[in-house]
C-alpha cells in the first residue's frame, strides 16, 4: 500500500467551538510574511489563545490530539494555505466539523489532511463528550465513513471525489495531472485565446 | 434547455475525468503574488519539475508591498526576502514579472483586467480568495492554494468538482450614494457567509447591466466572502468596450473575432440554473458592517440587531461581535466613531472609487484624530488619479496618499491599525484582527461611505454629505 493512502485517522481529539473560525483567525497574516511554512504550528490561533487563555489549543488536556472537532463554516475567508498547514504543524491530521469553507477544504485534501462532516447535533454530542474525556482515541473511518468516540458512533459526510483522492493515496494531484500532459495539449489548442483569435 | 457560461467554460476546459471522479481542468491564466507562491516554487524544484505553460503564468508584488518607502532592502527583512523569492523565481523559471521598478505593478486582481490578460470565456487560478473579482469579465476565477499553485505551475491543470450555479438576479436601479459595494454586501447579508458553498454566483439584472466593469469587479470580489469561491457575469458590450486597446487584449479583426467567441460563451437565455435568488436594487441603503462577519450588516439607517431578531445559528457568533466590537444591540450604526479611514483593497481601489471618494472629500477636512489614507490599486490607477489632481483633493483635505498596494486590507505591511482603533473601511473583511492589531475593529463600507466617515468622525449617511 503507498504510504499516502489515508483510510483511518486514530488519536486523541480537540474541539474548537465557533462557526465562521477564518483563516485570519487560524494564522494572523502577520505569519504569512515568510517564504516556507516552517514554524508556524506554534502560531495557530495565535491571536484568539492570547483573548482567551482557556483556548483548547493551550489547554494540558488536548497536547497531543490529533483531530480537530469543529463548528460551521469553519475556514471561511483567505486562501492562505498557510492555515491548514498551521493546524498540521501543530499535529492535527483530520478535521470533523459541520461545514468547511471550500477552499481550505481543498487546501486539507491536497496537504493529504481528511475534512469530513457531521450534524449540527452529532457534533455538539462529541464536543460534548471530548470535554468530558479528553484522553479517550477517537477513530475516523474514511472508508466507511464513521466516527468512534467510545460507545459513540456518528456517520460522516464527504465528497467522493476527496474521499476517493484520500484512501487511495491520490491527493497529491500534481502526478495525476502530469499524467494527462497530452490531452491537456489538445484541450488548449482547442481555445481561441490560446491559439490566437 | 440552454447553458450558463459556467458550464460552457467548464466543458470547455475540462481535459478528462480523473480517476476520483473530478475533473481535470485547464486553467487559461495563472496570476501569482509574493504570500502564496514561494513554497509551491520550492516544492516544483524539490520534485524536479518545470513549468508547463510558463507563458500562461504572471507575477506581481501586493500584500507585502509599502505603499510609503519602497526603497530596498525593506525595513522588514521576511517581507524583503519574500520580494527577493518572488523576483528570483519569475527569472528562473522564465515568467512575466511586474515588479516594483515596472508601471504595471499592483494588486494582482486589478492589474488582471487593466492589463486585458483577464477575458471572458477564460479559466483564471491565484493563490487568492479574492480571484472571483475576475469573473466580473466573464471568466470563472477561482481561489487556490498554495499546493494547487504548485499544480498550475507543473500542469497548467487543476484538480475539481464542478460547482452548482445560482443568479442573483438584482433588478432596478441603484439610488444616489449607493453602489456595487452596497449591493455584494446585502447579497451577503441576505443569503449568508456560507450560503454560496458550492455554488458559483452568476450576478445579473438591470442593476448589475447598469454597473461599469469596475463596480462589477467589487461586487465579483466579495463573492467568496459569501461562501461562493467563483462569482461572474456575462459578459456584453460593456466589458468588450473596456477591453479594447488594453495591452494583452486581441486587435483588430483579432478583437472582432474575439468578441463573437466570447458572445457564445454568454449564458443561454433558457439556461438552467441550480437556484434563482432576486434582490431588489433600488430599495438598497448605503450599507455598513457592524460585526466580525461580512454578513453583520446594516443599512446606514439601521441600528445593531438583537439576538431575538437573528436566526438560531447566528446568534452565537452575533454575540461574540457584540463582545468584540464594544456594540450593543439596538445602537444605530450611524453616529458610530472612527479613527481610521481606508480607501483602498482589491475590492474598491480603481480609479472609480477613487473619483466617488475625492467627490466626497472635495471641499472638506478629515476630522481631528482621524488618519485617513487613500492607498490605489496599482501604478497605473496612480498615474491616472494623479492626472486627474485627485491626489490634490485627497491631501487638501488630510487624507495620506499612498503607492500601489494592498495595504491595510490584511496587514502584512507597514499599514496596520493599533489597539482598539475602528477603521471605516473599504477593503472585504471585517474578521477579528483582520487590519494587523489582535483588537482592532473594522466597518466595511463603500469608498464614498469611508470618505463621508473620515470627514464626519463617525459613520454617517453619504448621501447626507
Amino acid at each position: 500500500m503507498n504510504s499516502s493512502v489515508i483510510q483511518h485517522v486514530e488519536g486523541r481529539a480537540i474541539p474548537v467551538r465557533g462557526n465562521d473560525i477564518d483563516t485570519d483567525r487560524i494564522i494572523p497574516a502577520r505569519y504569512l510574511r515568510a517564504i516556507t511554512f516552517d514554524g508556524l504550528g506554534e502560531h495557530a490561533f495565535e491571536d484568539d489563545r492570547k483573548s482567551n487563555p482557556d483556548h483548547p489549543f493551550d489547554n494540558p488536556r488536548y497536547q497531543g490530539a490529533s483531530i480537530l472537532i469543529a463548528n460551521d463554516n469553519f475556514g471561511c475567508g483567505s486562501s492562505r494555505e498557510h492555515a491548514p498547514q498551521a493546524l498540521m504543524r501543530w499535529g492535527i491530521c483530520a478535521i470533523v466539523g459541520e461545514s468547511f469553507a471550500e477552499i481550505f477544504l481543498g487546501n486539507c485534501t491536497a496537504m493529504g489532511v481528511p475534512c469530513l462532516t457531521a450534524s449540527t447535533a452529532d457534533i455538539v454530542k462529541i464536543q460534548d463528550a471530548i470535554e468530558a474525556d479528553p484522553q479517550r482515541e477517537m477513530a475516523v473511518d474514511l472508508k466507511e465513513k464513521k466516527m468512534t468516540f467510545g460507545d459513540i458512533e456518528v456517520n460522516l459526510q464527504i465528497a467522493e471525489g476527496n474521499r476517493l483522492q484520500l484512501i487511495e493515496g491520490a491527493w497529491d494531484a500534481t502526478g495525476m495531472l502530469l499524467e494527462g500532459r497530452g490531452a491537456v495539449r489538445e484541450v488548449a489548442d482547442k481555445l481561441p485565446y490560446v491559439t490566437g483569435f | 434547455m440552454g447553458q450558463s457560461l459556467f458550464h460552457k467554460v467548464w466543458d470547455a476546459h475540462a481535459v478528462r475525468t480523473l480517476p476520483s471522479g473530478q475533473t481535470q481542468l485547464f486553467i487559461g491564466l495563472h496570476l501569482i503574488h509574493e504570500v502564496t507562491s514561494p513554497q509551491a516554487f520550492d516544492m516544483l524544484r524539490e520534485r524536479g519539475l518545470t513549468i508547463a505553460y510558463p507563458e500562461r503564468t504572471f507575477a506581481t508584488v501586493d500584500h507585502i508591498v509599502p505603499t510609503s518607502d519602497v526603497a530596498r532592502p525593506f525595513a522588514d527583512e521576511m517581507a524583503e526576502d519574500m520580494m527577493v523569492a518572488i523576483e528570483e523565481n519569475a527569472q528562473q523559471f522564465g515568467l512575466s514579472f511586474f515588479g516594483l521598478d515596472d508601471e504595471r505593478q499592483g494588486i494582482v486582481h486589478v492589474i488582471g483586467p487593466e492589463l486585458g490578460l483577464t477575458q471572458p470565456g477564460m479559466t483564471i487560478a491565484c493563490g487568492d480568495s479574492h480571484t472571483s473579482t475576475h469573473g466580473a469579465y466573464g471568466a470563472i476565477a477561482f481561489g487556490i492554494g498554495t499546493s494547487q499553485v504548485r499544480d498550475v505551475l507543473a500542469t497548467q491543470c487543476l484538480a475539481m468538482d464542478p460547482l452548482k450555479v445560482r443568479r442573483i438576479e438584482v433588478s432596478g436601479t441603484l439610488g444616489d450614494g449607493v453602489y456595487a459595494k452596497d449591493v455584494i454586501l446585502n447579497v451577503i447579508r441576505n443569503l449568508g457567509v456560507k450560503g454560496g458553498t458550492g455554488y458559483a454566483y452568476e450576478y445579473a439584472g438591470s442593476a448589475i447591466e447598469a454597473m461599469d466593469m469596475e463596480a462589477r469587479m467589487s461586487v465579483c470580489n466579495m463573492s467568496i466572502e459569501g461562501g461562493a469561491r467563483a462569482g461572474y457575469v456575462n459578459p456584453d458590450q460593456t466589458t468588450y468596450d473596456y477591453l479594447q486597446g488594453r495591452t494583452y487584449a486581441p486587435s483588430g479583426e483579432a478583437f472582432d473575432r474575439a468578441v463573437s467567441w466570447w458572445r457564445s460563451m454568454a449564458s443561454d437565455a433558457d439556461a438552467d440554473y441550480d437556484d434563482v435568488y432576486h434582490l431588489d436594487g433600488s430599495a438598497l441603503e448605503p450599507t455598513v458592517t457592524w460585526g466580525i462577519t461580512p454578513g453583520q450588516a446594516l443599512f446606514v439607517s439601521e441600528k445593531v440587531p438583537a439576538l431575538t431578531d437573528l436566526p438560531d445559528d447566528e446568534r452565537d457568533v452575533a454575540a461574540e461581535a457584540y463582545d468584540y466590537m464594544d456594540l450593543k444591540p439596538g445602537r444605530a450604526i450611524s453616529g458610530m466613531p472612527i479613527d481610521v479611514a481606508f480607501v483602498g483593497s482589491c475590492t474598491n481601489s480603481r480609479i472609480s472609487d477613487l473619483r466617488e471618494a475625492a467627490r466626497v472629500v472635495e471641499g472638506h477636512k478629515v476630522a481631528d484624530g482621524v488618519k485617513a489614507l487613500v492607498v490605489p490599486g496599482s501604478k497605473s490607477v496612480l498615474k491616472t488619479a494623479e492626472s486627474e489632481g485627485l491626489h490634490h483633493i485627497f491631501e487638501d483635505a488630510g487624507f495620506e496618499w499612498r503607492g500601489a498596494g494592498c495595504s491595510m486590507c490584511l496587514a502584512m505591511n507597514p499599514d496596520k491599525l493599533q489597539g482598539r482603533e475602528v477603521c471605516a473601511s473599504s477593503s472585504n473583511r471585517n474578521f477579528k484582527g483582520r487590519q494587523g492589531s489582535p483588537t482592532g475593529r473594522t466597518l466595511l463600507m463603500s469608498p464614498a461611505m469611508v470618505a463621508a466617515a473620515a470627514i464626519a468622525g463617525e459613520v454617517i449617511d453619504v448621501r447626507a454629505m
